[in-house]
C-alpha cells in the first residue's frame, strides 16, 4: 500500500480513479470470472460443441456450394466459412452473457462487491474480458481443427483477426449487458436477445458471404455494423490486411465500442438495486 | 481512533456526537411503480432520523415493506438517497460515498458467496477488492477462518456448507477488511435456533473488539437478546426508538391479565376507567388484558373494582410487555403476522 498523509481524518486516501487501481481491479474479477470458468468445464463444452458440430458436419459441403464466389479449393471453401463461425460463436456467446450477469445479480456476488472501493467499470468490464477470453479459447480451437480440413491461414493477418473478434467481443456482451440491465428479468430476456441476435448474426453475412445475396438484402445488410466487421474477418483470414474492408471493419467496431461500454457501465452504476 | 480530550461536563453531549457512527438526518427515498399503467411514487423512507454510537448493536425493526432494507440500502451506499444527510463512520454519504464503502462492512439477507469457489478464496478476493496484496489478503483470510472456527471448511467449495457455515463465511467476508461500521441484513433468517445463537456470540464478540453493529431483523426476540437499541420503522417512519426496556416501559410498566367468565362488556368498561389503568384489551382466551404503569400499585384497586361490582373473575397474571406488544402499540399490528 502507498504511504498516506498523516492526518486526523484522511478522507480519500487514494484517488477513486487511477489508472492501476482500475487495472489491478478488473484482473482481479477477470480472475475470479475465470477460475469458475475452469471450475465449471461443461459450460465450455457446451458452448463450442455446436461449432464444432457445424465445422465437422456442414463445412465438407460447402466446396461446390461456394463455388460461385470464388471457391476453388477446400482450402478457399473454409477460408470463407470460418471466420463466419467464430463470428456467429462470438457474436451469440456475447450477446447472451447477460444472463450471468442477471444470475450474479440475483446471488448477491455483484451487490457484495458495489460495497467494496471496486470500481464499478472494473466489475463490468473484468467480466466481458473473461466472457472474451473464453470465447477466443474456443475460436483458437476451432481454427486449428480446420486445418486438418484444409484451412490455410497467415499467422500475422490471424493475429490481427482475433484481436478484431476481442472487440467484436466486447461490444456484444456491453449490450447484452446494457439490455439485462434495461429488461431485468431473464424470462423477458432470452427472447428479446433471440429475436435480434439471429437476423444480426444472418445480416452479417455469417453463413454464406452476402456477396451471393440480392441487392436489398445487401442495402439492409449495410446497416449491420456486423456486416462490416465479418467481412473485415474474412478478408484477415484471407490474408490481405491491406483489403479496405479491414480498416473500415475495424474501425466501425471500435467506434462503436466506446459509447456502449459506457452506456452500459451508465445503467450498471444507476440500475443496479 | 481520534484522541479523547477531556472535555468540560457541559459539553457532553458534544462529546457523544462525535463518538456517534451513524447519523441520518432526514433521510428520504421514493420510488416510481407502474401499477396498471399508470405511474405511482411510493415514499419508501419518509423523512428519518437515526444516531448509532460507536460500540452498539442498533436493531432496524419492522415489517416486511415497512421501509428497512432501503434504509440499509441507502446507507451502505447501494442505492441514492433522494433527500437528507447521513454520515457513517465519520464520512459524509452523499457526499464521499467511496470513502463510506472503505469503512463499512454489509453482509446482505442471501449473503453472496459463488458456488463454485472455496470459503477462503472468496476471503483473500474480498481482502484484496478492498485494495490489500495477496500476502497480506491471505493472512487475513486465515485469520478471520480461525476467528469464525471455519478452518475445516476453508477449502471447500461454498455450494457444499451448511446454512450456519454459509452465514458465517458471509459474515467473516463483511468483516475481512476490520471496517468502523458493519451492517447486517437480517442476519439470521431461515437459520435453525443453534446456528442462529452462534451468529449472535459472533456478533457480540465483533461488538466486543469496538466495531459499531446496525442490525436489521424482524425477529423481536433477536432485537430483544441482542441488541442495545432500536428503533421501529412502520411505513417509511420511525415510530419508536430506545432500549428494549426503554420501550417496554414506555408503552405502559407492565401489564396485568384478568381472567373473566364471561368478558362482559361492563366490566371491560369499569376496569378501563380505574385510574390506575392506562389501556384495556381483551384476548380471544376469556382474559383481559390491562396496561398499566406499575403492577404493584395497580392490581389491589383492580381486585377492589371487581369485589365492589360483585364481578366473578378466575386467574390474575402478570406479564412484562414484550417487544411484540411494543411493535402492536406503535404500528397497530403484531409483527409475528407479517
Amino acid at each position: 500500500m502507498t504511504a498516506v498523509a498523516a492526518g486526523p481524518v484522511a478522507v480519500r486516501r487514494q484517488p477513486d480513479a487511477s489508472p492501476t487501481k482500475f487495472l489491478r481491479e478488473t484482473w482481479l474479477v477477470f480472475a475470479r470470472q475465470m477460475l469458475i470458468v475452469r471450475r465449471t468445464p461443461i459450460r465450455l463444452v457446451i458452448g463450442i460443441a455446436q461449432p464444432i458440430a457445424y465445422l465437422l458436419l456442414f463445412a465438407p459441403l460447402l466446396k461446390p456450394a461456394l463455388a460461385s464466389v470464388g471457391a476453388r479449393t477446400t482450402a478457399d471453401a473454409y477460408r470463407i466459412y470460418v471466420p463466419g463461425l467464430l463470428v456467429i460463436l462470438v457474436l451469440l456467446s456475447s450477446l447472451f452473457t447477460g444472463f450471468s450477469l442477471l444470475a450474479e445479480l440475483r446471488a448477491g456476488i455483484i451487490e457484495r462487491a458495489r460495497v467494496t472501493p471496486v470500481s464499478r467499470f472494473a466489475l463490468l468490464l473484468g467480466r466481458a474480458l473473461s466472457e472474451v477470453a473464453t470465447l477466443m479459447g474456443q475460436a483458437l480451437l476451432i481454427t486449428v481443427l480446420a486445418i486438418p480440413f484444409g484451412l490455410s491461414v497467415r499467422i500475422g493477418p490471424l493475429l490481427l483477426a482475433y484481436v478484431l473478434l476481442i472487440v467484436m467481443g466486447l461490444l456484444a456482451a456491453s449490450l447484452s449487458y446494457a439490455i439485462a440491465l434495461l429488461i431485468k428479468s431473464p424470462a423477458a430476456l432470452g427472447p428479446l436477445i433471440n429475436t435480434f441476435a439471429q437476423p444480426l448474426a444472418l445480416l452479417s453475412g455469417v453463413l454464406l458471404p452476402l456477396t451471393l445475396a440480392p441487392h436489398w438484402l445487401i442495402a439492409v445488410a449495410r446497416w449491420n455494423p456486423f456486416y462490416w466487421s465479418t467481412n473485415a474477418t474474412r478478408a484477415l483470414f484471407g490474408g490481405s490486411v491491406s483489403d479496405p474492408a479491414v480498416w473500415k471493419g475495424m474501425l466501425l467496431m471500435v467506434v462503436l465500442l466506446v459509447p456502449v461500454m459506457w452506456w452500459s457501465v451508465r445503467l450498471f452504476a444507476k440500475r443496479v438495486r | 481512533m481520534t484522541s479523547t480530550r477531556p472535555a468540560p461536563a457541559s459539553q457532553q453531549p458534544v462529546q457523544q456526537v462525535a463518538d456517534e457512527m451513524i447519523g441520518v438526518r432526514g433521510l428520504r427515498k421514493s420510488y416510481t411503480v407502474k401499477h396498471k399503467r399508470k405511474t405511482v411514487s411510493v415514499d419508501a423512507v419518509r423523512g428519518i432520523d437515526l444516531s448509532v454510537r460507536r460500540g452498539e448493536i442498533f436493531g432496524f425493526l419492522g415489517p416486511n415493506g415497512a421501509g428497512k432494507t432501503t434504509t440499509m440500502r441507502m446507507l451502505t451506499t447501494l442505492i441514492e438517497p433522494d433527500g437528507g444527510e447521513a454520515t457513517i463512520a465519520g464520512v459524509d454519504l452523499r457526499r464521499a460515498p467511496g470513502e463510506v464503502r472503505r469503512r463499512i462492512g454489509y453482509v446482505a439477507q442471501g449473503g453472496g458467496t459463488t458456488d463454485e469457489v472455496t470459503g477462503r478464496e472468496e476471503l483473500v478476493l474480498q481482502a484484496r477488492m478492498h485494495g490489500m496484496g495477496r500476502a497480506e489478503a491471505e493472512r487475513r483470510a486465515d485469520a478471520a477462518l480461525s476467528a469464525f472456527d471455519l478452518t475445516e471448511y476453508a477449502g471447500r467449495k461454498c455450494a457444499t456448507y451448511s446454512g450456519g457455515q454459509r452465514r458465517r463465511v458471509d459474515i467473516a467476508l463483511g468483516v475481512i477488511h476490520d471496517p468502523t461500521v458493519l451492517f447486517l441484513d437480517e442476519p439470521t433468517a431461515s437459520l435453525d435456533p443453534q446456528s442462529r445463537a452462534r451468529v449472535w456470540d459472533e456478533i457480540r464478540r465483533l461488538r466486543e473488539n469496538g466495531m459499531t453493529v446496525f442490525i436489521t431483523t424482524h425477529y423481536l426476540e433477536e432485537a430483544d437478546a441482542l441488541c442495545d437499541r432500536i428503533a421501529i420503522i412502520d411505513h417509511g417512519e420511525i415510530v419508536a426508538e430506545g432500549t428494549p426496556d426503554q420501550l417496554k416501559h414506555e408503552i405502559s410498566g407492565d401489564v396485568v391479565m384478568v381472567e373473566l367468565d364471561p368478558v362482559a362488556d361492563q366490566t371491560v368498561a369499569l376496569l378501563g376507567e380505574l385510574p390506575v389503568v392506562s389501556q384495556v384489551d381483551t384476548t380471544d382466551t376469556g382474559f383481559v388484558r390491562l396496561y398499566v404503569p406499575d403492577a404493584g400499585l395497580a392490581i389491589p384497586q383492580i381486585l377492589r373494582a371487581l369485589d365492589g361490582a360483585a364481578v366473578e373473575f378466575g386467574k390474575i397474571e402478570l406479564q412484562r410487555p414484550s417487544l411484540d406488544d411494543v411493535f402492536l402499540a406503535k404500528t397497530g399490528r403484531s409483527l409475528r403476522e407479517s
